[in-house]
């Protein structure tokens, strides 16, 4: 008796909440995305990726929502923890797409997970916007795969900004043409440093010392004695944050000061300033960003109230750029129909923080590759054809201890 | 000078891997927990050194003296609440370790979410006493010195105190054999919980040290317990003076690999080492001194 009653419950509630959402359907755009909130990728993910996911949703629905045919639409999210393994990340956008039957899938964090998801946007017909992904396989992939977006570049335009200001520097007199490059030993350091080997050679350079590192690695001292004792005024790390900030850590103690100090992922993260304080000043890394565009000011001030703290200065901006996109080509094709949100994004024209955005053969034009720290603020210096590209400042003071 | 900039650097490094593997020979040699939530432990520790200084003000010094005993007591809770009912119901020592291990991976997941909901996922780091020190004409930081200073003093001394003391001898006869201990009327259940507690509050004097210059977050934890592990293995399970030991040549041969071979090759070296050392004595270093 009582069991069955349990069971008419239970079944009527079921029923119920199919009624919700069947209701919910049409007042609701539903947004799903796996995300690396636990294992190695989770300090990558959660400064750049989730909270601009969360500010672009709190910023959407505090302006009533995503407009589709008229109607303002709320978003609502779906969220996992990928656990920074491909495979979770694979069967997690399978489970939003066929079970929850999200109407869009946000990508997880970093090149590898994009790369491996890849295949499943594809196969489901669902945008994919792959922010973080910074590969020489780009154009490659957005050729097969036409669904997806890249939106940090490849290495050699990366390589070739870098060696571009460098040039500039040795042609003035400024800098010799000795080089000191580290690199880590994983996909980032190694496509890298092959790109800045050619890119260095072209622009005369000598590379005195070129030595990878096994990541995870902290302990820099020995690397930094031999790029001391190669006698380089420039020194470029390829490195992700947390050697990022040993390396800087090192040389400060070591009073190692050559004129150029270049250290890769992690230099535009809010973590440098606020451990370097005045020392950071004059030190170059990957990112940088417009700091004359008001939008893009309006936007770090929106970041830093709704997650309390600022977003990092190469990546958080462009990740927020490519879900204004997200949204403006849904409003623009006026229905949930993502084959056609996929040809908007291709073809289309956006209004973004970064300004009027074009993807060119699914490629985002503008990706700051040269930043540096100037008056505690990381503005963008190279390429420098692109808007707000300020001179560099040399030499690069010395530590203080 | 490249010969004594190895040897100081590799020192200064090594100290910390026995630093951070102290804690974890006690609590794996003597109350047999073989502690996967150790490296979590560590970094909570590391988290709550972050909090003092940049939230209290604290010097992670004068953190160490509120955190050590704060640690002791926790891990004894720990060990009193979670993991005497699986000692109690271990019927061989090997029973025991398999259960601890399973019991303390759940706990592994406990302490990291909690640190994931309280700090989130990215990275943290500080700078305290990132000085440099001049050592006969090779520099090296002051918090890195520090950290090899604590693991000499912790490692000798508690060496000394195990080795020359009454209750020492008790905590290794326990090591040795937990049914012929309690033969000669040691109490092993305190002293199983003595040194599992013991071993908690050297991983948070460790979490605190480190956290003055490496950069952390909530899911590094397992990165630390694997290099324990191997530090523990090589120097001989529940020897402190062997994971000083161990820790030292580690850090010396990284050193040496990095900066006369090519820094790529530091992890093969350790790994060499590692089997090296378990093909001549597979006990570890010291793994006799210490039945």
């Amino acid at each position: 008796m009582q069991r069955s009653a349990i069971a008419k419950l239970a079944l009527a509630a079921l029923g119920l909440s199919i009624v919700a959402s069947a209701a919910s359907a049409q007042d609701k755009i539903r947004i799903g995305y796996a995300i690396s909130k636990t294992g190695p990728f989770a300090g990558g993910a959660g400064v750049t990726t989730l909270p601009n996911y969360q500010l672009w949703v709190k910023d959407v629905n505090a302006a009533g929502g995503i407009t589709v045919a008229g109607k303002k639409l709320q978003v609502e999210v779906i969220e996992y923890d990928d656990r920074s393994n491909s495979e979770e990340a694979v069967k997690a956008i399978e489970r939003l797409a066929t079970q929850d039957k999200v109407d869009f899938i946000l990508p997880p964090w970093s090149t590898g997970l994009n790369l491996a998801v890849g295949p499943t946007f594809n196969r489901l017909g669902y945008p994919h916007l792959a922010v973080t992904a910074a590969t020489d396989r780009a154009p490659e992939m957005a050729k097969r795969w036409p669904n997806s977006f890249w939106f940090l570049g490849a290495s050699k335009p990366g390589a070739d900004a870098l060696a571009e200001v460098l040039r500039k520097l040795k042609s003035e007199g400024k800098i010799g043409d000795k080089v000191a490059m580290v690199s880590v030993s994983d996909a980032f350091g190694i496509e890298l440093a092959t790109a800045a080997r050619a890119a260095f050679k072209a622009a005369g350079f000598n590379l005195v010392l070129d030595k990878s590192y096994p990541i995870g690695t902290q302990d820099m001292q020995p690397l930094l004695k031999d790029a001391m004792a190669s006698g380089a005024d420039t020194f470029v790390a390829f490195s992700y944050p947390p050697d990022t900030i040993a390396i800087s850590d090192t040389a400060k103690v070591l009073g190692y000061n050559p004129k150029v100090f270049y250290t890769a992922v992690g230099t535009a993260f809010p973590l440098y300033k606020q451990k370097f304080g005045a020392n950071a000043e004059g030190v170059l890394g990957v990112g940088g960003w417009n700091v004359d565009s008001p939008a893009l000011k309006a936007y770090f001030k929106r970041h830093a109230e709704a997650i309390g703290r600022e977003p990092d200065r190469w990546a958080s901006p462009v990740t927020y750029v490519s879900l204004q996109m997200l949204q403006q080509a849904i409003e623009k094709v006026g229905k949930i129909d993502r084959a056609a949100v996929i040809k908007e994004l291709q073809t289309g024209t956006f209004d973004t923080i970064m300004g009027k955005i074009k993807l060119a053969d699914n490629i985002m034009p503008i990706v700051w590759w040269v930043g540096q720290w100037q008056d505690g603020e990381f503005v963008g210096i190279a390429p420098t054809k692109y808007e707000g590209a300020k001179p560099v400042r040399f030499p690069k003071p010395n530590w203080k201890q | 000078m490249l010969l004594l900039d190895i040897v100081l650097s590799g020192l200064v490094l090594g100290g910390m891997y026995a630093l951070i593997a102290m804690g974890l020979t006690l609590q794996y040699g003597v109350a047999r927990i073989m502690n996967l939530a150790y490296g979590e432990f560590l970094v909570a520790a590391a988290f709550l050194a972050f909090w003092m200084f940049t939230g209290l003000g604290v010097s992670p010094l004068v953190g160490l003296v509120v955190a050590v005993p704060l640690a002791y007591l926790a891990n004894w809770a720990i060990y009193r609440v979670l993991l005497v009912p699986l000692v109690n119901r271990a019927k061989t020592q090997g029973q025991l370790e398999v259960d601890s291990i399973l019991a303390t991976f759940g706990l592994l997941f406990i302490v990291q979410g909690v640190a994931l909901v309280l700090f989130g996922g990215q990275y943290y780091s500080y700078g305290y006493l990132s000085i440099p020190v001049s050592i006969l004409g090779t520099t090296v930081a002051l918090n890195r010195l520090l950290a090899l200073l604590f693991a000499a003093i912790i490692g000798v001394g508690l060496y000394l105190a195990l080795t020359r003391t009454r209750t020492g001898t008790a905590i290794r006869a326990v090591a040795v054999s937990a049914t012929a201990a309690r033969l000669v009327a040691i109490d092993v259940r305190t002293a199983s919980a003595f040194a599992f507690a013991l071993g908690g509050a050297l991983v948070a004097a460790g979490g605190i040290l480190v956290s003055m210059f490496l950069t952390f977050n909530a899911s590094m934890g397992v990165i630390f317990t694997m290099k324990a592990l191997i530090v523990v293995i090589m120097g001989g399970v529940g020897n402190l003076l062997g994971a000083l030991v161990a820790g030292l040549i580690l850090g010396l041969v990284e050193t040496a690999v990095a900066r006369l071979l090519d820094p790529g090759l530091t992890l093969a070296a350790t790994y060499l080492i590692f089997l090296a050392v378990l093909l001549v004595r597979p006990t570890g270093l010291f793994g006799v001194a210490a039945r």
